[in-house]
């Protein structure tokens, strides 16, 4: 106990550092710190409609951590979680808008469409990877724009005549929850959600459990030897792509399902598939701990909306504040050193 | 006589083990002082206490005669403390001198100054007369010159003591004579050595007296010139140890493997191995005796699948195997212990238990419909880590934090016990003691005993005498003659294996 007890100590000291230095800002731009933070509290979990916003905007965040995480666990840097969460909405709002079938049958498919289609986006740099070394890191960074503008092109002109945004999503493809919607004053609150935790589980389980996970595991850390011990180097690193971008289409599924119900033109990156990549860090790279990232990131973006509206606050100050927290956060490697180096010299 | 280091009473422990425990090691000033143990009997730790990077928990340190606390790698430069690594720490790309000015760069207004620093190399070089050319890149020199540039960074920051970590476990004989004389040039100089080791045959070539570790505990310290090698081995083990491996007549018998007119090329597309044939039968050791780079890691590698062949035939119990997936060689009965260890051996960041599955955790009961089952897994690994006396605290241990002869042992136990047909054993007592080789060279015997096949690779001609039952010399690539090992020399071996004897002995003696 006490041993994951100290591993989030040092988030912690990060994350009030970070408040602190937010709270110096916004004291030398004239602005009340504890009015600020208070209404960005509020803004997460001061009543149920904002507890469940602050839900819907952490389920993208898990799941980009996830596939952030998930590649480099297996010794690859994906990020094109971006352009791969970017076709994986359209994908998933495309069966959603042209089938016709049973509730049962149709959300299973446009979730499994938006995966597929994720899947597919990250298979391109893995399998360059593979069979010509191609780095994956500039494949993807590239194929980030490609899927931009491709799904742009294809809602303009394939599924609508000229029009920014898509038709609506049938019923019976909807993530919404009249459920969730009753019980959170009427939030976007979704069952995305429950799909983020089968995802968490799923990622731990092939990681930790599976012989699949001991391969890709194993292909990461050392592929000299995963090769001596028989195991194909090629087929895991696009193995590992396809299951990372699986995860990042699944986050750009459940936007479309969930969230918006529709895919629009969109002017830049969602910045999701970004912030994947800080969130898998700060949750080292294990599932539980990409849980925790998305729980600050996500809340602390829900909570940012609330401080101009309650405060008069700029957002841009909001976004410098969250930017600190992120900050010492990431930096709590640093912390740890530092106070590692001293502890030892004192000694 | 004083000394120029004492070590006194050091004791250092890490969470669930002593390390070092009353441990008293002093050099004499001029002197070449070995320190002598098993792997992992503490001889790193107390370097590393003596480097800075430890602290100890009691004991004292003196440099010159007086206390010194050395609490950083800095400190101990600053006493005149320097250490050549095992594995060298240097930058592949830069020249000779950027590496041994890097920490200590020379500069005039901001701008490093490499033309003096140059010179200044050279005139070191030029006194202990290391033959190190300053502008080369460090990727372009040999092993050997890599290891000077390594002495020479430690007296460019003006060391007087000069710390050598199992410098020879990396070089070649010729290499390891170079550096002997180095050595005794330094001491000429009126620099003091301390040679961490475990090979007895170098303490007792150049080494004036040694200081013996056993498991964490300081033995005391002998003059050489009093002592012998089995005496000093049976210091470090603590038991009487067999230098000639004991073992009876081979009984060979039907083929295993059959290697014919074999071509490998290597990385650079030039053929490494040709032409090369070779029979294994089981019940037998066959030894392939080789200067380095005579194609010897393109052979295994070939055997092992991990390197395509451009033609000739490997036959493994009648079946062809050339150019089948690894995997498929493994389940065809070969096991094979890599000659890097680090590199193909491990993966060093799983622990020891998922490195003794490493190649059957998809088959049962490692694993059944895709799920690993961890409680068969760790139950196999310490039977093994039993059987093979692998000394580690646990078998969730990662594979990293084991000494070489550990992880070796993991290896080996891991191999024999898949009971393959063929046993591949490539350089498989590198870097180890005595101790250690013993106990490998057992496990080799008993395998060829069992009915099994075993290839030995390996450049020291000794190991290769004492186990194997036929020797194979290969010379650029081709085995240019077969002999037995009780009716042959090293010198013959020797001159075999540089090619001198190659048209005599018949380029195609299949036996």
């Amino acid at each position: 106990m006490s041993k994951y007890l100290s591993k989030l100590t040092s988030p912690l000291i990060a994350v009030i550092l970070g408040l602190v230095v937010g709270a110096i800002i916004m004291l030398v731009s004239g602005y009340d710190p504890v009015a600020g933070y208070g209404s960005m509290v509020n803004g997460i979990i001061g009543d149920s409609y904002y507890v469940g916003e602050s839900v819907r905007t952490i389920i993208p965040y898990i799941l980009a951590g996830l596939a952030v995480a998930f590649a480099f666990r297996t010794g690859l840097f994906n990020i094109g979680v971006e352009g791969q969460l970017i076709v994986g909405w359209l994908a998933a709002v495309w069966v959603g808008i042209a089938f016709d079938l049973p509730r049962i049958i149709h959300l299973p498919l446009a979730i499994l469409a938006g995966a597929a289609a994720g899947a597919l986006w990250a298979f391109i740099p893995g399998y360059l990877k593979a069979k010509f070394r191609v780095h994956e890191v500039i494949v993807s960074i590239m194929l980030n724009y490609t899927a931009l503008y491709v799904t742009n092109y294809l809602i303009r002109n394939v599924m609508t005549d000229k029009l920014d945004k898509t038709e609506r999503i049938a019923d019976t493809a909807s993530l919404r929850s009249p459920f969730f919607e009753s019980i959170t004053d009427f939030s976007r609150m979704h069952w995305g959600i429950v799909v983020a935790i089968i995802c968490v589980i799923i990622m731990w389980f092939l990681l930790e459990r599976t012989k699949t996970g001991f391969e890709l595991k194993a292909v990461g850390f050392n592929q000299h030897a995963s090769e001596y011990a028989g195991m194909s180097v090629n087929k895991n690193i696009i193995l590992s792509m396809v299951i990372s971008g699986a995860f990042a289409g699944l986050a750009g599924a459940m936007e479309g399902l969930g969230t918006f119900g529709y895919a629009a033109v969109k002017g830049g990156f969602t910045g999701m598939g970004f912030d994947g990549i800080a969130v898998a860090l700060l949750g080292a790279n294990t599932a539980i701990g990409v849980v925790l990232a998305a729980l600050l990131f996500g809340g602390l973006k829900a909570g940012a909306l609330n401080m101009p509206l309650e405060t008069g606050i700029p957002s841009e100050i909001v976004d410098i504040v969250i930017a600190l927290i992120i900050f010492f956060v990431a930096s709590s490697y640093f912390i740890r050193w530092i106070a590692a180096r001293f502890k030892k010299g004192v000694k | 006589m004083e000394y120029v280091i004492e070590m006194l009473n050091i004791r250092k422990e890490f969470p669930g083990i002593v390390a070092n425990d009353n441990v008293t090691l002093q050099v004499k000033k001029g002197e070449i002082h070995a320190l002598l143990g098993e792997n992992g009997a503490g001889k790193s730790t107390l370097m590393n206490v003596l480097f800075g990077l430890y602290q100890p928990e009691q004991g004292e340190i003196r440099v010159n005669g007086k206390p010194v606390k050395i609490t950083s790698p800095n400190i101990a430069n600053d006493l005149g403390i320097g250490m050549v690594h095992q594995h060298f720490m240097l930058v592949d790309p830069f020249t000779v001198t950027e590496n041994i000015i890097l920490g200590k760069e020379p500069s005039k207004a901001g701008k490093i100054d490499l033309k003096e620093a140059s010179e200044e190399v050279r005139k070191l070089s030029e006194q202990y007369q290391l033959r190190v050319d300053p502008y080369a890149k460090i990727a372009d020199i040999s092993i050997g010159m890599q290891q000077r540039v390594e002495i020479l960074k430690t007296l460019y920051r003006g060391a007087e003591i000069l710390i050598f970590d199992e410098p020879t476990a990396v070089l070649t004989p010729q290499e390891i004579k170079e550096l002997i004389y180095i050595m005794k040039a330094l001491i000429k100089e009126g620099k003091s050595i301390i040679l961490i080791t475990h090979k007895l045959k170098e303490i007792m070539e150049v080494c004036d007296r040694v200081t013996v570790i056993r498991k964490g505990q300081g033995i005391g310290t002998v003059n050489v010139n009093e002592t012998n090698p089995n005496e000093l081995a049976s210091l470090m083990v603590g038991r009487e140890v067999l230098f000639k491996t004991e073992k009876t007549a081979a009984t060979p018998s039907d083929v295993v493997l059959e290697v014919q007119e074999l071509e490998v090329k290597d990385s650079r597309g030039v053929s490494a191995v040709r032409n090369l044939d070779l029979t294994v039968r089981a019940g037998e050791i066959v030894g392939i005796a080789g200067v380095d780079g005579n194609g010897q890691s393109e052979l295994i590698e070939a055997l092992a699948g991990l390197r395509k062949t451009t033609a000739g035939s490997i036959m493994l119990n009648g079946k062809e195997i050339r150019n089948l997936k690894p995997r498929k060689i493994t389940e065809a009965g070969v096991g094979h212990i890599p000659e890097d260890r680090h590199k193909h051996g491990l993966v060093l960041d799983y622990s020891i238990g998922e490195n003794i599955v490493l190649q059957t955790y998809y088959q049962r009961p490692f694993s059944k419909a895709g799920i690993l089952n961890s409680k068969k897994i760790f139950e196999k690994a310490r039977s093994l880590i039993k059987s093979y006396d692998v000394r580690t605290p646990s078998e969730y241990t990662p594979a990293r934090a084991l000494s070489g002869g550990n992880q070796q042992k993991a290896i080996i136990g891991r191999e024999v016990d898949r009971n393959p047909d063929l046993l591949i054993a490539a350089q498989p007592t590198r870097g180890l003691d005595v101790g250690a080789i013993e106990f490998i060279h057992k496990r080799l015997i008993e395998q060829r005993d069992a009915g099994k096949a075993v290839l030995l690779i390996s450049f020291e001609l000794e190991e290769i005498m004492n186990v194997s039952d036929r020797i194979a010399v290969i010379y650029e690539g081709e085995i240019v003659a077969i002999v037995d090992p009780k009716e042959t020399t090293e010198q013959e071996l020797g001159l075999l294996m540089a090619g001198s004897k190659r048209t005599e002995a018949g380029g195609k003696q299949n036996v």
